[in-house]
């Protein structure tokens, strides 16, 4: 290899990866003005108590959204089940919040059918559903991804967004709860939303 | 629970020497023993074999008012040279069982039927866990309850099928409590 050669391709390799750091920034930095900061929007669905469920009802409290269905054999149940320790051990804090609970299953998640499997977690725990258009509108808002999977019986389960989104008092995205994240990390992010508004 | 079993093996000992008899005798001495295996047994995990199939502490979650499905739970350890296949399960308050997998990628949980099974290779041990493979209780006939046992079986290609029970564990469970994880989490009381 000549000298000159050796310096070209020093040259290519500097240019390569010239290029993709700015590709890289790039990707990083697109996002911000309509990223993270655009999670989020209005609620108005099927309340489990009948009627509808709104903003109004949530009173201007920050609030942790979840987004799953009845029919989930261990995301949904885990997530509860801590939610229901983690209002449990917030104490009086815990009434400074509110949890909802979103049906992606439409279809076979009434609102009767989330009351009934939400008496088995905490009391104020909200369960809502709503129309599939509605599912979906409210979905987008919140950038959740959910779809149907066939079973080998003809049936079927979902996939969904397995994070709990926090949302502070303006309603703007705060922060997640991640599936399964230790229970510390996750009251200290709950106290911090309580106490933060 | 040693001390347990100790004791009532003491006691019941103590109780034997009140008999005559060596008809008496032995037949007390077989129930203390029978009493002594049965009490050792419920304080470990529960195991189940088949062929060279081991299958440890079946267990699943106490479900909310409603659920229509369950996740069963096992580990499978294959002792023999051959590898062999989970096909299939059933249990009794499940009116369908199927076997998946469930990955959480990017947030986002994903189910995936399979409909050929789990693979369980020779010389090796399968964890059927929550966020992994799983069989799922589908079409169920009403609610799990913490602390009562589920009959079922398993079918393995090779080994055959076997009879197991699962331990139905707090709903919100992330490991056995019997099997002494220590990531175990006390979930939620279904009685509250």
């Amino acid at each position: 290899m000549t000298r000159r050669t050796r310096v070209t391709a020093w040259l290519a390799a500097a240019l390569v990866a010239l290029g993709l750091s700015a590709a890289v920034a790039y990707m990083l930095t697109r996002n911000q003005p309509g990223g993270i900061a655009d999670i989020g929007g209005p609620i108005d669905l099927a309340s489990m108590n009948g009627g509808r469920f709104t903003d109004a009802d949530i009173g201007g409290k920050p609030y942790a959204i979840f987004f799953g269905f009845t029919r989930c054999p261990n995301v949904c149940p885990t997530t509860l089940s801590d939610l229901t320790l983690d209002l449990d051990q917030l104490g009086p804090l815990a009434d400074k919040i509110q949890v909802v609970f979103v049906s992606v299953d439409p279809d076979r998640d009434t609102p009767a059918t989330m009351k009934e499997y939400l008496s088995a977690f905490d009391p104020r725990i909200m369960g809502v559903t709503g129309t599939p258009d509605e599912i979906a509108a409210i979905a987008k808002d919140y950038r959740v991804f959910y779809r149907k999977v066939p079973t080998d019986s003809g049936d079927y389960t979902m996939d969904h967004t397995a994070s709990v989104y926090l949302m502070n008092a303006k309603g703007h995205f705060v922060g997640t709860l991640a599936f399964e994240e230790n229970r510390d990390t996750q009251l200290a992010k709950l106290k911090k939303l309580a106490e933060n508004g | 629970m040693s001390f347990t079993i100790a004791s009532t093996g003491a006691s019941a000992l103590r109780f034997a020497r009140r008999f005559r008899s060596i008809e008496e005798r032995i037949g007390l001495t077989a129930f203390a023993a029978a009493l002594l295996l049965f009490s050792a047994q419920s304080a470990f995990a529960h195991e189940f074999k088949i062929g060279s199939i081991e299958i440890e502490h079946p267990w699943t979650r106490a479900t909310p008012p409603g659920a229509a499905v369950g996740g069963g739970y096992v580990e499978i350890t294959n002792d023999g040279d051959t590898a062999d296949r989970l096909v299939s399960a059933t249990a009794d308050i499940a009116g369908r069982v199927e076997i998946h997998e469930m990955k959480v990628e990017d947030g986002v949980m994903k189910m995936a039927p399979l409909p050929d099974g789990v693979p369980i290779p020779a010389k090796e041990t399968v964890k059927l866990a929550p966020g992994g493979y799983h069989i799922m209780f589908m079409q169920l006939k009403g609610p799990l309850k913490k602390g009562d046992k589920i009959p079922g079986t398993l079918t393995f290609e090779k080994a055959g099928t076997v009879k197991v029970e699962f331990a139905v564990e707090a709903i919100g469970a992330k490991a056995p409590e019997e099997a002494g994880h220590d990531d175990t989490m006390p979930g939620m009381d279904m009685s509250k």
